[in-house]
């Protein structure tokens, strides 16, 4: 697949819909810049009714934008249809055709393009052993397995060698074990083929897992466009700190600088934070710290009363009140080590360096 | 906000697809010419008919006793009809979702609910006079009653009712399966005793199902011509009106504005039960049956019940039976032996019996494909695509199921006789065969999109989406993914329209011309005169047609069908 690698960028994107309920038109998505890199694996996430699928189905084209254009490559694409776009999408319900055989559907693009039929041979068989479902393409979709026609559609969608891949929520018909271990294939795929991908999906640890960029979307807006590290460890908003991953909010007035660190005035105490820019005294900033960045102890740090004890096998699972603020923590490998009860009182240490002023 | 670029966009998308847009096209000229130019043509003709624009003629017809007398006639006729095949049909479907039946009975049951869709519409008439009538075998010979009329209102009611109830039972059928059972264990649960449960929990539940079947009925009878035509005597309803209207007083604006006057009224009731009671069912039944439903054993219920329904469903399976073997009697009602083939003789050499079913069996064979891929490909448009006409294409196609058969023809011919607006355009198709094609292929299109909505409801969007993402544009898609996955729908709506276009005459009977002869017309010629031996010969060699061509479907779509493999994969 010696094919020019394309990317895809997105400016001023908007879709209007009409709310059924009401009739009135608001925003799908709104006034979006994306710039997604050659090659890159970029994952939107978010909750449902956030825009992503609107704005991948704008993509692939089969929703066409209220304001702004698409470009593939250099190439702007509006006025495109799905079927001369040079995307190619995996579906949900993997929308396989029911009524052919493993083979005829992923040559379905293939003969759509008058390829040769030797050819068209040739590169079935080569894309099915890319999937590993070699020995199946006389099998009907419904003697497939969920996860083997996932890869079906995948080789589908790979055959007529795309300059981007689309990914609708493609795991989610799966079950747990599944889902983990396809998109770990998806992602070794995509890597071998070196393609432009795009993924929707509303599964954290999957985008996580997968990406080599989130973008997490929120009401029809880009809310932050990252690595994962960046949108896990520095998130911009406390929707973004909320959706990816656990997070508790511990909220303050500013202080002034201690050292190198900035104070909260958190609960009456001084709670020392990694300063973010311009922060101004007297201002209230909260600092998000993930369950696995603290722990309990006899003494030191903030005092606090265990409301929640639970164990959970790789970790104990505690929420604490420091003050009125309720707290959640990850102890990690719990075995041999103290356990607190529901009730006690006791110490919250948190490690400093791992909190986030937003 | 702007929308304005989507819309645009959508609609640049959708001419780069020429095929569509020729399709679009093509489907929007027919649906004007053919069904909305013959409708605002009568329109035309019943406010300017006598010459100056305004009421006049409605004023001239309403002076007509006959005419006022047909209306209130119609109304009540559709009424008591629609109650009787209701509460039978409702009696039907609750026997056979809620009761445990042996063989013997679901067999009839499933005769009984076949029978109307192949049968000529007017074959009861025929029948109920032959059985009951004047020479009637159980009224003159075997309960000696010499002067029995079946003729008029209660002769067309049992007809009609007859005829009827069967779309009721079917209908009410698929709303009972649909009731969780849960919901009636729980009251019985709470201790309510069997009736409690059926008048508190099962009957609210399918009541506005049980209205919609009602209506549908009551415009299925008002739209009625063949039965009041054969049975009704002197008891004239409006269908009858208009065509002897046409035909007989050779008054052409009377006879428009007499359709207007019908067509209101089936419209009305259309409205009611399109835009009121269906979404009301849907709102109301929304899951499937969780599981399947303890059957009632109780025998004090069942064998009233089940006695009751296949009387009933015997004594419909007994009149269809009463014409092919009315065909063997010498002469009906004096002289029974010995059987004779003399009728089917006279049918083929006296009465051009052979041109009757070559021109019925052409027509139709030319008309069943076209309505069959015509009704597919409206519902492939109204169901999976987006365009700025597909309101039209939709409501159009919904409003020839609200057009009785005699308004249609009526529409025809002042819409068609001297062209189109009374040009001289078009003039040659007046006439034609082309035009009886385009009667058939009307009057099916309805009830075939409408299956073919269904069917293409039940595909998931995303197996067309893909295709087209692929690289398949909309004609491509339609052939090698629509097609396929719905040809038993389509094998089923090219049969349907085939037996619905061979066995109607409410349209065609206006609009036939001498040079062809067509079965139906003929049955009812004969019946009128009373040559009921005739008239039985020929509806017996039509059913034998519509039953066979059913039956060969049936085979086809068992070896070759694709709903099989596909109920795999959910």
């Amino acid at each position: 697949m010696e094919k020019v690698k394309k990317g895809v960028r997105l400016e001023h994107i908007s879709k209007i819909y009409k709310d059924p309920k009401t009739g009135k038109d608001f925003y799908a998505v709104k006034n979006t810049d994306l710039e997604i890199k050659p090659g890159s694996f970029v994952t939107l996430l978010g909750p449902s009714g956030c825009g992503k699928t609107t704005t991948l189905r704008m993509i692939a084209g089969f929703e066409s934008p209220d304001e702004g254009e698409i470009y593939l490559g250099d190439e702007p694409i509006n006025e495109l249809t799905p079927n001369k776009r040079d995307t190619a999408m995996v579906f949900q319900s993997y929308a396989l055709l029911p009524h052919y055989n493993i083979f005829d559907n992923v040559a379905y693009g293939l003969k759509l393009r008058k390829v040769p039929k030797d050819v068209i041979k040739e590169k079935v068989m080569k894309i099915l052993d890319l999937v590993k479902l070699s020995g199946m393409e006389g099998r009907m979709t419904n003697q497939l397995s969920g996860g083997q026609q996932q890869r079906v559609a995948l080789a589908r969608a790979l055959v007529i060698e795309p300059s981007v891949l689309l990914f609708d929520e493609p795991l989610s018909n799966l079950d747990a074990k599944l889902r983990v271990e396809m998109r770990t294939e998806i992602r070794r795929i995509q890597q071998e083929v070196g393609i432009t991908a795009i993924y929707v999906t509303h599964d954290q640890s999957e985008a996580m897992a997968i990406s080599d960029q989130i973008i997490i979307m929120d009401k029809g807006v880009v809310a932050q466009m990252g690595t994962p590290e960046e949108i896990y460890y520095h998130p911009v908003s406390e929707f973004v700190a909320d959706f990816i991953g656990e997070a508790n909010f511990l909220r303050g007035k500013y202080a002034g600088m201690d050292g190198k660190y900035a104070v909260l005035d958190f609960e009456g105490k001084k709670l020392k934070t990694p300063p973010k820019e311009n922060m101004v005294i007297g201002d209230q900033y909260t600092a998000v710290l993930r369950p696995e960045a603290a722990k309990l102890g006899d003494e030191g740090g903030l005092e606090c009363r265990v409301i929640v004890s639970c164990f959970m096998g790789s970790y104990q699972n505690y929420h604490v009140m420091v003050g009125n603020t309720l707290v959640k923590l990850e102890d990690h490998n719990p075995k041999n080590r103290k356990v607190y009860k529901v009730g006690e009182k006791c110490h919250l240490l948190i490690d400093t360096d791992a909190l986030h002023v937003i | 906000m702007a929308k304005g670029q989507g819309a645009t966009l959508d609609r640049k998308k959708l001419m780069k697809d020429p095929i569509m847009v020729t399709t679009i096209v093509v489907l929007i000229a027919f649906l004007t010419l053919f069904i909305l130019y013959p409708l605002a043509i009568l329109l035309v003709d019943s406010f300017i008919g006598d010459g100056k624009f305004g009421f006049s003629v409605f004023q001239r017809i309403f002076k007509m006793p006959t005419f006022t007398k047909a209306i209130s006639n119609t109304l009540k006729v559709g009424f008591v009809v629609g109650i009787i095949s209701t509460l039978v049909g409702l009696l039907f479907a609750y026997v056979e979702v809620y009761l445990s039946m042996n063989k013997f009975v679901g067999g009839l049951f499933k005769v009984v609910s076949m029978l109307p869709v192949v049968s000529p519409p007017f074959v009861l008439s025929l029948s109920m006079i032959m059985l009951f009538g004047k020479a009637g075998i159980i009224t003159r010979h075997l309960l000696k009653i010499y002067d029995n009329s079946v003729y008029g209102f209660w002769g067309i009611v049992i007809v009609q009712a007859l005829t009827f109830f069967p779309v009721c039972y079917m209908m009410l059928k698929g709303l009972l399966k649909n009731i969780d059972p849960s919901l009636e264990e729980a009251a019985r649960d709470m201790g309510a005793t069997r009736f409690k449960v059926f008048s508190s929990v099962t009957l609210p539940l399918i009541l506005p199902g049980l209205g919609n079947a009602f209506l549908v009925t009551f415009i299925e009878s008002i739209a009625d011509f063949a039965n009041p035509m054969i049975i009704g005597g002197s008891y004239d309803t409006l269908a009858t009106t208009i065509y002897l209207q046409i035909t007989g007083a050779y008054d052409k604006s009377g006879a428009a504005a007499m359709a207007v006057v019908l067509l209101t009224i089936t419209l009305v009731m259309f409205a009611v039960q399109k835009y009121v009671l269906e979404k009301k069912t849907a709102a109301t039944l929304t899951g499937k049956a969780s599981r399947g439903r303890m059957l009632i054993e109780d025998r004090s219920v069942k064998l009233p019940l089940t006695i009751f329904c296949s009387a009933v469903a015997i004594f419909v399976i007994m009149m269809y039976l009463c014409v092919p073997i009315g065909s063997l009697f010498p002469t009906w009602g004096y002289k029974f032996f010995p059987l004779t083939f003399k009728w089917y003789k006279q049918v083929f050499t006296k009465f051009k019996g052979f041109k009757a079913f070559k021109d019925s069996f052409v027509l139709s064979l030319i008309s069943a494909p076209i309505t069959a891929l015509l009704s597919m490909i409206i519902s492939y448009l109204v169901v999976k695509k987006k365009f700025k006409a597909k309101g039209f294409i939709e409501a159009v196609s919904m409003l020839a199921m609200a057009v009785p058969g005699t308004v249609l023809g009526v529409g025809y011919i002042r819409g068609f006789a001297g062209g189109i607006f009374h040009t001289g355009i078009m003039q040659w198709i007046y006439g034609s065969a082309t035009l009886l094609i385009i009667v058939f292929v009307v009057r099916s299109l309805p009830t075939g999109t409408r299956s073919g909505i269904s069917a293409l409801r039940q595909i998931d969007k995303s197996i067309e989406e893909s295709a087209y993402d692929m690289g398949a544009n909309s004609f491509e898609v339609f052939m090698t993914v629509t097609l396929p996955l719905i040809k038993d729908s389509f094998l089923s709506g090219l049969v349907t329209s085939f037996v619905r276009s061979i066995t109607a005459i409410s349209a065609i009977i206006l609009l036939v011309t001498p040079q062809f002869l067509l079965i139906t017309v003929q049955i009812n010629e004969f019946a009128e005169k009373g040559a009921y031996g005739l008239a039985c010969a020929f509806a017996t060699i039509l059913i034998i047609i519509t039953y066979g061509s059913v039956l060969l479907m049936n085979i086809f779509i068992k070896h070759f069908g694709t709903s099989k493999k596909l109920q795999e994969v959910e």
